[in-house]
């Protein structure tokens, strides 16, 4: 059933006093799809990011996450429902080491007294440890798990990031502008790590400006303009569309 | 061993135990200036327990920790409606609270104070913040410690990682105020009095101290800061009434030149040699 849906957004919409920044926005990413949401600076893109994870509340509109609704959930119940996020800029934990901002990402995973009392710093080979230092290396991240994440550079961060969403075993990965600020070697890693994690049964749902990187990583791409949704389709339809040049690719983008 | 040293080192075990109670709170986000109040219900529950009902101090003892832990936990959900410097109001006002309560019942002996005739030693105080310290190292190396570590650098981002951050909080009000209710038991047994005075808030403005100059990112701080702010002072006596200058000074210094505590993770990592040890607690 590849075309089953597993997120769905319907209608959505959300005000910020009087403004609308989200409108009427409708959407699904099918199970192990894997969707682009572009469109200029203001559109919307991260305000819809927030209302899938639950930063915000909605105004309007249903989520369905897997065939559960999630739309009114707290955001702790949305990630126990399977989704995980990054974002903009990047929110790692600063005092912590890079592979326990990854066990953070486990959290989702580890209920009950037994799993919160567990000394994970202490047990260099407890499962929960050797799984996010797997995780780290299986990113290409040639570092040492034990370093203050304040102390590396900004590319590795990143993508600790995403290594950090991908520690609850998302059904579904929302991606805020995975690739701002990676130079093209950086960025054609990522992308090719992302279609390996893609290709694993994980559904991706990216926000991106580098349209190469879209391309690449993307099957399918939603384009929004001033909050409201002006085309769903296929990056190449995309660039044929004459309202998605004018709002945002430009004429010279075919 | 000298009475007057053996003195300073019960103050020391007392002060340690007493730091872990607001560190514990402080690691996940929460500044406590209550911790006085804490001590308080701790150090007349147990006197309370042990002249009224009789009971002698291996009951008194456990009982005044768990009693102050369940203060914290009801106290953490008003406490938690709160942010930032209300939220040290809050448990500023919280202290204050109690020692009036204290003040103006008879039962608990008003301002003429209580005395405690169970008598706990030195040993016993030394093993138990033996075993808090141990158990505060153990707590930052779990799971829960994480989440707590978490939620102190961006709750926001710790809760869409999964971490019920209210649940965390409270478990950290009453962690932190059992050992605070802990330090005050044992100072009980220990002194044969208490009174509400010693409660001030400057008690709990110092026993903050302790934790923000040691240092919130790891369980060392509050033993180094307690060591150093309990001998420190003792130490200095040599040099009259300038110590209290000395003193000033150095407190001024080490916030300038160590915003974030004596102990670091930075630091550790630097002394084990070793990079891999910065994240072992």
């Amino acid at each position: 059933m590849p075309d089953e849906a597993l997120l769905t957004v319907a209608g959505i919409g959300k005000a910020f006093g009087g403004l609308s920044v989200v409108d009427d926005v409708s959407f699904t990413v099918p199970r192990g799809g894997r969707l682009g949401l572009i469109g200029p600076n203001g559109a919307g893109k991260t305000t819809v990011f927030n209302l899938i994870s639950g930063v915000y509340p909605l105004d309007a509109g249903t989520i369905t996450l897997d065939g559960q609704a999630i739309g009114t959930l707290p955001p702790r119940d949305r990630v126990l429902a399977g989704m995980a996020r990054s974002f903009q800029n990047i929110r790692l934990m600063p005092h912590l080491s890079a592979v326990e901002n990854v066990m953070l990402g486990q959290h989702a995973r580890a209920s009950g007294l037994g799993a919160l009392l567990t000394p994970i710093g202490w047990m260099p080979r407890g499962r929960w440890r050797r799984e996010a230092e797997a995780l780290l290396a299986e990113a290409g991240l040639d570092i040492d798990p034990g370093d203050v994440v304040s102390s590396l550079p900004y590319g590795i961060r990143k993508k600790i990031e995403v290594v950090r969403a991908l520690a609850s075993r998302p059904k579904l990965l929302l991606l805020d502008e995975p690739a701002a600020g990676l130079n093209p070697a950086e960025t054609a890693e990522l992308a090719r790590f992302l279609r390996r994690i893609a290709d694993g049964g994980t559904a991706l749902l990216v926000v991106e400006h580098d349209m190469g990187f879209v391309d690449e990583v993307c099957d399918r791409v939603v384009v929004l303009n001033f909050g409201k949704r002006i085309y769903e389709g296929s990056m190449a339809g995309a660039r044929a569309d004459a309202l998605v040049r004018e709002a945002y690719l430009g004429a010279d983008a075919a | 061993m000298s009475g007057y040293w053996s003195g300073i080192l019960a103050i020391l075990a007392i002060n340690i135990i007493f730091a872990y109670g607001i560190f514990v709170t402080a690691t996940a986000g929460q500044l406590n200036l209550g911790g006085a109040g804490f001590m308080a219900i701790g150090a007349y529950g147990a006197a309370m327990l042990g002249e009224q009902l009789g009971w002698t101090p291996a009951w008194t003892v456990p009982a005044a920790t768990l009693l102050t832990a369940l203060i914290g936990m009801g106290i953490a959900f008003p406490v938690l409606r709160t942010r930032g410097v209300y939220m040290v109001l809050a448990t500023f006002a919280f202290a204050q609270v109690v020692t009036g309560i204290i003040l103006t019942q008879p039962a608990l002996g008003g301002a003429m104070g209580l005395v405690v005739t169970e008598y706990v030693d030195l040993p016993v105080l030394l093993s138990c913040a033996a075993a808090v310290t141990l158990l505060v190292f153990w707590l930052t190396a779990t799971r829960l410690g994480l989440a707590m570590r978490a939620l102190h650098d961006d709750e926001l981002v710790a809760t869409l990682m999964g971490v019920p951050a209210r649940a965390v909080q409270v478990a950290g009000f009453a962690i932190g105020g059992g050992l605070a209710g802990l330090a005050g038991a044992l100072y009980a047994h220990h002194f044969s009095f208490v009174e509400a005075q010693y409660f001030s808030p400057l008690l709990s403005i110092y026993v903050l101290l302790f934790v923000l100059i040691g240092g919130t990112q790891t369980a060392w701080g509050p033993l180094v800061g307690a060591t150093f702010f309990t001998i420190v002072p003792e130490l200095l006596r040599i040099g009259g009434s300038w110590r209290y200058v000395v003193f000033g000074v150095m407190i001024v210094a080490m916030m300038m030149f160590r915003p974030e505590g004596m102990v670091t993770r930075t630091l550790l990592a630097r002394l084990t040699g070793r990079r891999r040890h910065a994240d072992a607690g």
